[in-house]
């Protein structure tokens, strides 16, 4: 075949894990899917004629779906040639509240990648992620540590030690919060950060039990109503200012909030 | 160039096709002089049939499908149950539907489905009509009919959430193989859901 002696990268077809971020119709019954690969970062294809009742992949394809896939590489578009399912996080697709979870997730990673840029961090945190979502952990601290975690990856992380204004170490007190030079602000130095947000004590001791630990160890905590409203809000924004621009499944995270989940 | 390549009407029939699902620059243009060669009343015809779309097309009133009488035929059937409203996501859903010959209730498109990533919230959908529907009573069963895909199933979850409080038995369109298929090629979702609603064989 000739095909193994040439550089991986440039092989016609590939093999790879990967996880559905999101689909769209395309042409009379294909889809065009945003996958998720360890390696080769975002990557979009061609999912041929799966809209069909009898498409073989159709199932495999759903959004959130951890897949193994045989990719065809195309002059513009890649198309999938095979598809079998690896997990189906059937719990997570059971619950609106965390469906919808699994989607904000999705969503952030979406617009955190580049296609054909190694991802394995970020993917690996996303399976993880979406497992604690269909087990038993609350799904506010499984978004929190979700975003942290991202922001850990892709080199934003907030500081949650020092001031980010004067770099004195942080007292047990309620401090503010700002996304511009994203960190904690003291309250000394707050009159230079008009835009900064109130952080409070709690707030900022989660965040910092969440950017330190692994999700196992903080999976036991349960974020009171008050507290995930807070950092909510606060990462939104922060995720706002990185991305500079808006999140589209916020507006039906928070609608299903309002509503009690 | 200070002039444009085409005569303007055409260079703006082209930019207008190209506006077009699927239609690239290239088809609009061979669309375009095609149009041109085209006879006169042909050529108007066509452009009655475009601007009748929106002038005398209209959501109905009651099941939202897309009609040119209000309520649609299917609203004004006497024959059909009204205490049974079968929820679809899409207009075409409800021609699918129809090819059964088997359902003879009521429907309600909703015209979309539930895509936080895509922006489509509860609000773009035509959940509340559903909801004040219901409210004015003789409906005795709901039918969610909505895609079993992930945006299909939670907005089936958030239907059935809007209308639970009310006394109307809610149902699913059961999920399992399709016919003609191979059982191997099934994918797990759709097996577990076959398996947990198989039925006695007689």
């Amino acid at each position: 075949m000739g095909d193994s002696t040439m550089p991986v990268d440039q092989r016609k077809l590939y093999k790879t894990e990967a996880l559905v971020l999101r689909h769209m119709p395309m042409g009379e019954a294909d889809r065009l899917v945003t996958l998720l690969t360890p390696r080769y970062g975002k990557v979009r294809a061609v999912a041929k004629g799966v809209r069909r009742i009898k498409s073989r992949m159709g199932g495999t394809l759903e959004q959130l779906t951890r897949i193994n896939a045989l990719i065809r590489r195309g002059r513009n578009l890649d198309t999938i040639s095979q598809a079998e399912t690896l997990a189906s996080n059937l719990p997570l697709r059971e619950n609106l509240w965390k469906t919808t979870c699994g989607m904000f997730m999705a969503e952030l990673v979406d617009k955190f990648t580049q296609e054909g840029e190694e991802s394995s961090g970020i993917y690996a945190h996303l399976c993880e992620s979406l497992d604690a979502l269909g087990s038993g952990t609350d799904p506010e601290m499984v978004l929190c540590h979700f975003q942290l975690g991202l922001l850990l990856l892709t080199g934003f992380q907030p500081e949650l030690r020092r001031c980010v204004s004067c770099g004195m170490s942080l007292k047990p007190t309620a401090n503010f919060f700002s996304h511009s030079p994203g960190g904690v602000i003291c309250p000394t130095c707050r009159p230079e950060h008009p835009s900064a947000r109130p952080l409070s004590l709690s707030a900022l001791k989660l965040l910092r039990l969440v950017a330190a630990g692994d999700l196992q160890a903080s999976s036991r905590v349960r974020i009171p109503k008050e507290l995930a409203v807070e950092l909510g809000g606060l990462l939104r924004q922060y995720m706002r200012h990185v991305l500079e621009q808006d999140l589209k499944s916020t507006e039906f995270l928070d609608l299903l909030r309002r509503e009690g989940r | 160039m200070d002039y444009l390549p085409a005569a303007a009407p055409i260079v703006r029939l082209i930019e207008e096709l190209n506006k077009l699902p699927g239609v690239g620059p290239k088809t609009a243009q061979r669309l375009a002089y095609h149009l041109i060669r085209t006879p006169a009343e042909e050529v108007s015809s066509l452009a009655q049939a475009i601007a009748a779309i929106k002038e005398q097309v209209v959501f109905c009133s009651q099941c939202q499908n897309i009609t040119d009488i209000n309520p649609c035929v299917i609203c004004t059937d006497a024959r059909r149950d009204a205490a049974q409203i079968c929820v679809v996501e899409q207009p075409l859903d409800v021609l699918a539907l129809e090819k059964t010959h088997i359902f003879k209730g009521m429907y309600h498109v909703l015209h979309g489905a539930i895509s936080p990533i895509n922006g489509v919230g509860p609000g773009d959908l035509k959940v509340q009509e559903l909801v004040d529907r219901i409210a004015k009573g003789g409906v005795d069963e709901i039918i969610l009919a909505t895609n079993p895909s992930l945006e299909g199933e939670a907005t089936a979850t958030y239907v059935q959430r809007q209308i639970g409080g009310t006394m109307v038995r809610i149902t699913r369109l059961a999920r399992g193989l399709p016919a003609g298929i191979d059982l191997e090629y099934a994918d797990e979702v759709t097996l577990s859901r076959a398996l947990a609603g198989r039925q006695e064989f007689d």
